[in-house]
């Protein structure tokens, strides 16, 4: 169990409105991730959720209960912080085994509950070590063993992948996936990184400046982003943004054409550019494309092995059909 | 740069401040040790020759040696309790964001800063005086006899004045170490379950506890001396004479320097026992 729903709930610090209010609904057994550049609320939101902050006015549903009020301990949800958050001066075993102790388990079902959990983790050989003593995916995975063996409603990660280093990160991120299918738990993780967002989650929540931007699965979003800033922030390398003529002509403000949406030639097309710096990622290449009279920079995504150089000049075509139009406001032209 | 040239000229300009510190430290050690074995009366002969260890015998045989031994360890131990039970409570107590907080802080560290004959005679002349004391107007507020602190409690109010003054050193020390931890720990453990005072318990408390050892390392060692505060409040009196203020006794009161000179190294030894044993007990906090 772990439905979640926020009802009209608002954070302030002081006379700063970190959350305005603020409408969501999570469905058991759900992988949600809240997105958005820093400062944009999510966090706040998670320890909102957490219990960790006091909402400023609404109301938190978990499981049809209102937990408003409701001390963090008592919520049944777990959390994962960013630091991990590790106890050091105790055994990877007592760390894991903390909430169980503190919940007067039997010793028994204690060290039963820690042993499968370090069983579920590749833990087992490192149970009687010190947090000190372990290298930062180990770390993580203490931290997310300190969660499973409470049994939650729900999991909740602070962006849990931001100290590890890149190749970590994505077997973390599979992991942590992989974890999801199993336990089947509603999970919220909170991310600045669209590419964590678009690989792990069922629901994205995209934030900014405390306000939900849009929400809805990684391809919905991809595929209909609702305002500019979704459209920006989702997918990688950014989407570009074209105004003016170019856009009059689709009636629109701004017309907005993936990088991998555009196609390349060397004889004719409908835009014609300079390359600037192009990035050989062996299965992709990016071109910066400069001087073609719609924006300072497009970026096009080309196959693995294409023969174009700096300074070349390249002719873009752009697909029509996944051509994103915003109106005035940066809003989505359906 | 840390050439063998370098290295060899960084020892260099290292001697003076070296050998002045050695010669700092050997010279009143040698010259204990050699008044030691003396039988030295400044105003009653002088210099009367070697007497081999007579001083030390008598100096462990006299019926004030034990009783000063106790009435130091009781005051260092009842000093420490006081001490770091306080201070880490005050420490956890001004970590709280409050109104005001730079100056409370800076009033709760202002009696470290009070010379210790300076605070000892305040104690004494202004909150311990039987009929002019504020303790005594208190006692009588309630109706109740005053008591004479220095010389019916006189253990108690040594011990109440001498941890007024270091109280302020524990509570800074614990402050910065309470400081140091990390929130989100704290966080984890209220997600986990545990209520304040587990917190406390399970997460701040082994925090602390390096910090308690450095606590407890420094005052010892300052403390054994303790001397002032004795001598301006009892002078000795009602069972207060420590080991220091024994050896006081013996070199200026008696005008023994050999017979004192020889307690001087038996204090020497004790916090040398008194150190080991802290070591055993609390080192192993600092290896972490």
């Amino acid at each position: 169990m772990g439905h979640i729903v926020l009802n009209q709930i608002t954070k302030r610090f002081g006379d700063v409105e970190v959350i305005p209010p603020l409408d969501l609904t999570i469905e058991d057994g759900e992988f949600t991730v809240f997105v958005g550049p820093s400062g944009c609320g999510k966090s706040t939101l998670l320890r909102l959720i957490a219990g960790l902050e006091d909402v400023s006015s609404g109301q938190i549903q978990i499981d049809g209960q209102d937990a408003t009020e409701v001390p963090p301990a008592k919520r049944g949800l777990a959390m994962v912080f960013q630091s991990y958050a590790l106890y050091p001066h105790m055994s990877v075993r007592k760390n894991i085994a903390f909430p169980l102790r503190m919940a007067k388990l039997e010793k028994a079902e204690q060290d039963k509950r820690v042993e499968q959990a370090a069983a579920v983790l590749n833990l087992t050989d490192y149970l009687d070590r010190r947090p000190g003593q372990l290298s930062g995916g180990q770390r993580q995975r203490v931290a997310i063993g300190r969660a499973i063996v409470r049994e939650p409603a729900a999991f909740l990660f602070d962006e849990p992948l931001s100290n590890l280093d890149a190749a970590l990160r994505v077997g973390m991120r599979l992991e942590i996936s992989e974890l999801h299918e199993r336990l089947k738990t509603t999970m919220i993780y909170v991310t600045h990184d669209q590419v964590e967002a678009m690989t792990m989650a069922d629901k994205i929540v995209v934030l900014k400046a405390g306000n939900i931007e849009q929400v809805g699965s990684p391809l919905d979003l991809y595929k209909a982003p609702r305002n500019l800033f979704v459209a920006g922030f989702i997918g990688s390398p950014k989407m570009n943004f074209i105004t003016g003529a170019e856009a009059k002509k689709h009636d629109a403000q701004t017309i907005g054409i993936r990088p991998e949406h555009i196609a390349v030639s060397k004889e004719g097309g409908l835009w014609e550019g300079v390359i600037g710096v192009s990035e050989h990622l062996g299965s992709d290449t990016f071109f910066h494309v400069h001087q073609t009279g719609l924006a300072d920079t497009i970026t096009v995504r080309a196959g693995g092995e294409v023969n174009f150089h700096h300074g070349d000049r390249i002719f873009l075509t752009p697909r029509d059909d996944v051509l994103h139009r915003f109106d005035m406001q940066g809003l989505r032209i359906a | 740069m840390a050439t063998h040239h370098s290295r060899s000229a960084a020892r260099l300009m290292m001697t003076p401040a070296v050998v002045l510190l050695l010669g700092w430290m050997l010279v009143p050690l040698t010259m204990t040790l050699y008044f030691s074995f003396k039988r030295y009366l400044p105003l009653r002969g002088g210099d009367l020759g070697w007497v081999g260890f007579e001083n030390y015998t008598r100096f462990l045989t006299s019926s004030a040696f034990w009783p000063s031994v106790q009435s130091t360890l009781i005051i260092v131990g009842g000093v420490l309790i006081i001490t770091v039970v306080l201070g880490v409570l005050l420490a956890l107590l001004l970590d709280q964001p409050m109104w005001g907080q730079g100056i409370v802080r800076i009033l709760v560290i202002a009696p470290f800063f009070i010379m210790p004959t300076v605070s000892a005679l305040v104690w004494k002349n202004m909150f311990m005086d039987p009929v002019n004391g504020l303790f005594a107007h208190l006692w009588k507020a309630f109706g109740a006899e005053p008591v004479v602190w220095l010389s019916e409690a006189s253990m108690p109010s040594i011990i109440l004045i001498v941890s007024w003054q270091w109280l302020p050193f524990a509570t800074l020390i614990l402050l910065t170490a309470i400081q140091s931890l990390d929130s989100e720990q704290l966080e984890a453990a209220e997600m986990d379950g545990a209520p304040a005072l587990k917190r406390f318990w399970f997460i701040i408390l082994p925090h602390l506890s390096r910090a308690i050892t450095v606590v407890i390392l420094i005052q010892t060692i300052f403390l054994l001396s303790i001397f002032a505060e004795i001598f301006v409040t009892t002078g000795g009196a009602f069972g207060t004479r420590t080991l220091s203020y024994l050896i006081f006794q013996r070199v200026l009161e008696s005008q023994n320097v050999g017979l004192g000179s020889a307690g001087g190294v038996y204090a020497i030894i004790l916090a040398n026992i008194v150190a080991l044993f802290l070591m055993r007990i609390v080192g192993k906090n600092l290896d972490a």
